[in-house]
């Protein structure tokens, strides 16, 4: 990602979400992206996970440039390569916890046994086994993030993006989601990004990013990987 | 994935059931009335063609005096036998000509009595008004020749003054005159305007004329056209042989009138199915209305889902999946208003002919057209919100509360 612009409305209201931000992950990686609110880390995050284009700059995902991809092309790269762990967990209400885990299967076009199976999986991964027939509103605050990560699990994305994945848990829950995205990191090689603003879970990563006013603060590797 | 859509589109409606099934209901009552209203339309169609031909044949009636009649106009010169023998003489394609006399009389057996119609007539009288004889015998050449005594009775007459008991052989008294019944008549039903056809009594022409009415006129004259030749042309050749014999100047007003049934008939058929369609394009109207609700509701519910379908679309679907999820569940939720409609519509005519004494007519290309309707409204109405969703942007659909 080199010199990307995000640019919000027109003429003398411009505002710049995002000021030219160079950045590069590396598959593998387990990185978080830090900063107060409004300081653009949830923008570049929607643009690092597809969810939006840049307005100026580059974005090469996988050396493709995201820019050049159309609405459709860009959702079918989402489809397949990348996971969502959403701040409001965006679970659909009324639909069984396996259902939820489920629905990216659906539009992989996954066969419905070989669907139930994964998602099974997925669920046992995240400690669940046993809630599958639970809707979200029978399931507390941590289980239902739990359910939302065997959603993004459930596909192997190859990026995982956690948008402030413990932001409404207490902290020993806060510690099981983050040990858990540390070991989907080491186990399976994914790459894990978690936005947060709490320094304690970023402490769990290998390298922070820390942003503000639209641009990279601090890029710091506190462990070598 | 297209299992998977009609899943995810089942679901959705069975989740929200009222919701579901009063969207469904403006749908329902749409194509029930739709179906009902042409059902119905048709029967009486059908019942009005029926009593029609139950009339007779291919039938004209030659009657004295013009058909409309001015107010205080003199009544007209009645026709003669010497008419009718013109008739079968000089028109061709005829298969029964009748004369006719009659008039209201009471009728008396034993102790009871009974006012009808009684005609004199001949055998073709049979033939033309399709009346069969199911008990006892038709006239002779002799009964006929020596105006005997003897007479036919329809279905109610018999019901009305034997019951149970079978009149033929029987003594009936008919004015003053004593007379044998000689045979029953098979029941006809109702003809047009509610007369009942199987309340007559029917004698010889020569027999009614010594006996009751005393003198030699003939009031109506019934003729039979061959199949497949037109009446029309028939009914000009009476026409014009009428107005000879009665010697009308040319220019002068017919003092008689020849009625073809055919175009009555025709008449009414043309009413009666211009009247169904009107009800029929009103109900349709109501349809729309239903279709208009379907998408009022599919509107609603993409406002209330914007969350998820920002999480659907961000977890990989792309815009024609959502386009199709709501399009599938509004078409889903029309023609399952279609069929309960058409069920409806068919079981509320078969009840409403039944209440109404009409045949049930089960129309299915109606039934066809509201089911193929009710779909097409779902695919019209669902497609606009269904559109709203997939263009969606996924950021500020999860941004939605």
């Amino acid at each position: 990602m080199s010199g990307v612009t995000k640019v919000y409305g027109e003429g003398e209201a411009q505002v710049y979400a995002l000021a030219g931000v160079d950045l590069s992950i590396d598959e593998g990686e387990l990185i978080a992206v830090m900063g107060q609110s409004g300081s653009g880390k949830s923008t570049c995050m929607n643009i690092v996970g597809c969810l939006d284009a840049p307005s100026g700059g580059q974005y090469l995902f996988r050396g493709v440039d995201v820019r050049s991809l159309s609405i459709k092309q860009m959702a079918l790269l989402r489809r397949y390569y990348i996971g969502y762990v959403f701040q409001g967990f965006n679970l659909l209400s009324r639909t069984t916890a396996l259902e939820n885990v489920e629905l990216p299967l659906v539009y992989r076009r996954v066969r419905a046994a070989e669907r139930v199976e994964r998602a099974q999986r997925a669920l046992d991964l995240v400690g669940l086994k046993g809630r599958e027939g639970h809707k979200p509103n029978q399931l507390s605050g941590g289980q239902q993030q739990r359910v939302a990560i065997a959603r993004a699990l459930a596909t192997d994305p190859s990026v995982l993006l956690a948008d402030e994945p413990t932001g409404n848990l207490d902290s020993a829950r806060s510690r099981e989601i983050m040990d858990l995205l540390v070991r989907m990191n080491r186990e399976r090689g994914i790459t894990v990004i978690v936005i947060t603003h709490e320094p304690d879970m970023a402490a769990f990563c290998d390298r922070i990013v820390e942003f503000r006013d639209g641009r990279i603060l601090s890029d710091k590797r506190s462990r070598a990987s | 994935m297209i299992r998977a859509t009609l899943l995810m589109a089942i679901r959705e409606i069975r989740r929200n059931l009222m919701r579901s099934g009063l969207t469904m209901l403006g749908v329902v009552i749409g194509v029930a009335a739709v179906v009902a209203l042409v059902s119905i339309g048709r029967a009486a169609t059908a019942q009005v063609t029926a009593s029609i031909s139950s009339l007779g044949n291919n039938m004209l009636t030659i009657s004295p005096g013009a058909l409309r009649r001015t107010a205080g106009g003199a009544s007209a010169t009645p026709f003669e036998l010497d008419d009718v023998d013109a008739v079968e003489r000089e028109i061709r394609g005829l298969v029964a000509v009748a004369p006719t006399a009659g008039r209201s009389t009471i009728i008396v057996f034993g102790n009871k009595n009974w006012r009808c119609s009684v005609n004199g007539t001949t055998n073709a009288y049979l033939k033309v008004r399709n009346y069969k004889v199911v008990s006892g015998r038709e006239f002779t050449e002799e009964d006929e020749r020596t105006s005997k005594s003897v007479c036919l009775i329809g279905a109610t007459t018999k019901n009305e003054l034997f019951g149970k008991q079978d009149p033929v052989g029987q003594l009936l008294r008919v004015g003053k005159m004593p007379c044998d019944v000689i045979g029953t008549l098979g029941s006809k039903g109702e003809g047009g305007a509610g007369t009942d056809q199987d309340d007559v009594v029917l004698m010889p022409l020569s027999a009614y004329q010594r006996k009751i009415s005393g003198n030699h006129d003939v009031s109506n004259v019934y003729v039979s056209v061959e199949e497949g030749r037109p009446t029309s042309m028939v009914k000009a050749q009476l026409e014009g042989l009428m107005r000879e014999r009665r010697r009308i100047a040319p220019g002068a007003a017919d003092d008689f009138s020849v009625r073809d049934m055919q175009e009555v008939a025709s008449a009414m058929v043309g009413a009666t199915s211009a009247l169904t369609g009107l009800l029929g394009a009103i109900a349709a109207v109501s349809l729309i209305v239903g279709g208009i609700g379907i998408m009022n509701i599919m509107l609603v519910s993409v406002s209330e889902r914007t969350r998820e379908i920002g999480t659907r679309l961000a977890i990989g679907a792309i815009g024609t999946e959502v386009l199709a999820q709501f399009l599938v569940e509004a078409v889903m939720l029309s023609t399952c208003g279609g069929m309960i409609g058409a069920g409806l519509g068919v079981a509320g005519s078969a009840i409403a002919s039944k209440a109404l004494d009409m045949p049930f007519v089960f129309v299915p290309e109606i039934v066809m057209l509201a089911f193929v309707f009710s779909a097409t409204i779902g695919v019209v109405f669902g497609y606009l919100p269904a559109r709203q969703a997939a263009r969606l942007n996924p950021i500020e659909a999860l941004r939605h509360e």
